[in-house]
């Protein structure tokens, strides 16, 4: 008897952690969204009421607010990220076949630097890239962005991309290749077809990353009709010293979080699975 | 001559399709990863502006570095103190209800998502942005505090001694990755074994030291690292919630962002090259002490010795 007791004393005491925690967490963003759609004068006196009504002017007048609209800063951010996404998937999944089923001359020398770059601070590349772009006129464009993807510098996603095709039965490929194919029948026919999962996690974390990137982009654009998202919300926060702009500041945040909370909704089981992957293989 | 060639054609047979399949890596690690971090190494013995050449100044930069740079020495002291507070805090988070979650309640898949969504979304301007608006002097932790003691707390992100803690704090809210890699971890280990110390009277902390803290080593020990390096590189939140500039007086004046105002703000390239390696060495010495450590503390269980 005393036993149950104690278990359902547990269990409640879980709970109460739990969803205190929960509350902890999600009151921020609760808070963030619930002040987009107040008028300014309640954002600060009235931090827990909620809004009299659904005020949308606060996203009508920060959208168009800065002197490009952010009709353009998605645009920018959506290209960006979606060519990030393409040149990630290729350019990663050809090394990782080549590391996961090709025999070639120095093969494990290769991967061992592959994997020393995952441990690299990007920091130790930083400044000798942005000379080498200057020098190649591409400061300004959209290309430092961009290229790099196609040139699989994610090692990260390579290493994924490895591990998901080492787990492929070999028979398959061995098969195909006595009925004569060629490596890139295989790569194109056989393994990215059964490797949609982990190509799958590998678009997920490319577009998340390239479109919440900051320093790229704070590097690399000049020119405001080029920004990205997040350089648009920077120059909100850097223009508006006045305080009557916090209102459209907190509607174009909330919107700038709806892109990757829609991934999330989505594709939540893929995102967590390759969370506890990535650590648990290794 | 026709013997060479005989051997060339047949090292392309064997090898040719595999450096095919690995060009676009080769580029991309000779042209964007190897090739700048050599130049970063040289260039951290020079002056360049960008406007004249390189200048070669031997030790120089070294030894400002090391004697007279009092911004580095301090923008350490507070990248330090990051890693130092909000690692562990960040990991015990994560482990307390990573531990919670396994012992499966209703709505654990509510939960994890709670759990997970600010460390997916906290990569994002916005949330440095709602941080910034959260800790302001009328933020709403301001008036939480006010509902609840009476007391009208100051402006904690425009305050030196508190700027670094909001920082801290935002580290920690995001402990969902690591959550997820620690549940991944706990459910492998066997229930039996907590059943097996139940029978035998052993208490929940016994049970926690003697069961879970071993077994669990090893993705504690990953999660340690990672999370350290991750820490050591963070830029965002600083840049948001400092202006940019480690405001308040230099108290959240990051390494990154350090290196960032030396290289495009003040445009000493060589110097900012030189503070890149700098972080290279801390890290990689940081690492090397890990898993030099972690032979005493690190059970892998395929170890058969």
């Amino acid at each position: 008897m005393n036993r149950r007791a104690r278990k359902i004393g547990n269990q409640i005491f879980r709970h109460v952690v739990l969803s205190t925690a929960a509350v902890v967490m999600l009151f921020p963003l609760l808070w963030l969204i619930m002040s987009a759609f107040k008028p300014d004068s309640m954002i600060f006196s009235h931090p827990l009421a909620l809004p009299e009504k659904l005020d949308f002017s606060a996203f009508v007048n920060g959208w168009t607010e800065l002197r490009v609209s952010f009709t353009t800063f998605y645009k920018n951010s959506f290209i960006i990220a979606g060519l990030a996404v393409v040149g990630n998937l290729m350019a990663c999944s050809l090394t990782a076949f080549a590391f996961a089923r090709l025999k070639f001359w120095g093969r494990s020398v290769w991967f061992a630097l592959m994997l020393g770059t995952l441990m690299l601070p990007y920091h130790v590349t930083l400044v000798p890239q942005y000379i080498m772009f200057l020098k190649l006129g591409w400061v300004g464009s959209y290309l430092p962005l961009i290229v790099p993807k196609f040139l699989a510098v994610d090692a990260f996603f390579i290493f994924l991309m490895v591990q998901f095709f080492r787990g492929i039965p070999r028979e398959i490929d061995e098969a195909a290749t006595m009925d004569g194919c060629g490596p890139w029948r295989i790569y194109w026919k056989i393994m990215l077809p059964l490797s949609t999962p982990v190509l799958a996690t590998a678009a997920i974390f490319s577009f998340i990353w390239t479109y919440d990137d900051f320093l790229g982009p704070l590097i690399y654009l000049n020119d405001p009709r080029k920004f990205t998202v997040p350089l648009a919300l920077r120059a909100f926060v850097d223009g508006s010293g006045g305080e009557s702009l916090y209102g459209e500041l907190f509607a174009m945040s909330t919107l700038s979080l709806v892109p990757v909370f829609i991934v999330f909704l989505a594709f939540q089981r893929l995102i967590i699975r390759g969370v506890a992957l990535g650590a648990l293989k290794r | 001559m026709p013997a060479r060639q005989g051997r060339l054609v047949r090292f392309w047979r064997r090898n040719g399709a595999g450096y095919m399949f690995l060009l676009p890596w080769l580029i991309g690690f000779f042209g964007l990863t190897l090739g700048p971090a050599l130049a970063s190494l040289y260039l951290s013995f020079t002056n360049y502006d960008l406007l004249r050449p390189p200048q070669w100044t031997g030790l120089d930069n070294i030894k400002y570095a090391l004697f007279n740079d009092v911004k580095l020495r301090h923008s350490l002291s507070v990248t330090f103190q990051y890693v130092i507070f909000g690692v562990p805090m960040r990991l015990a988070v994560a482990l307390g209800l990573a531990m919670i979650l396994d012992r499966s309640v209703r709505g654990v898949g509510f939960y994890r998502a709670a759990f997970y969504l600010p460390s997916l979304l906290g990569a994002s301007v916005a949330i440095s942005v709602m941080w910034r608006q959260l800790f302001g002097a009328e933020g709403l932790i301001n008036t939480l505090l006010f509902l609840a003691t009476g007391w009208q707390g100051p402006s904690w992100i425009s305050h030196p001694d508190y700027a670094l803690w909001t920082l801290i704090a935002l580290n920690v809210w995001q402990f969902g990755s690591p959550m997820i890699i620690f549940l991944a971890g706990l459910r492998q280990i066997p229930e039996d074994l907590y059943e097996a110390a139940s029978m035998d009277g052993a208490s929940g902390w016994r049970q926690f030291r003697k069961i879970t803290l071993p077994l669990l080593a090893p993705v504690i020990f990953f999660n340690l690292v990672l999370q350290t390096i991750e820490a050591f590189k963070a830029f965002t939140q600083a840049y948001i919630i400092s202006g940019g500039q480690g405001w308040p007086a230099d108290s959240t004046l990051f390494y990154s962002l350090y290196l960032y105002i030396e290289a495009f703000a003040n445009f000493r390239m060589g110097y900012a090259s030189l503070l890149a390696w700098i972080l290279l060495l801390i890290i990689g010495a940081f690492t090397a002490l890990a898993f030099w450590t972690s032979k005493y503390w690190v059970y892998y269980e395929d170890e058969s010795r």
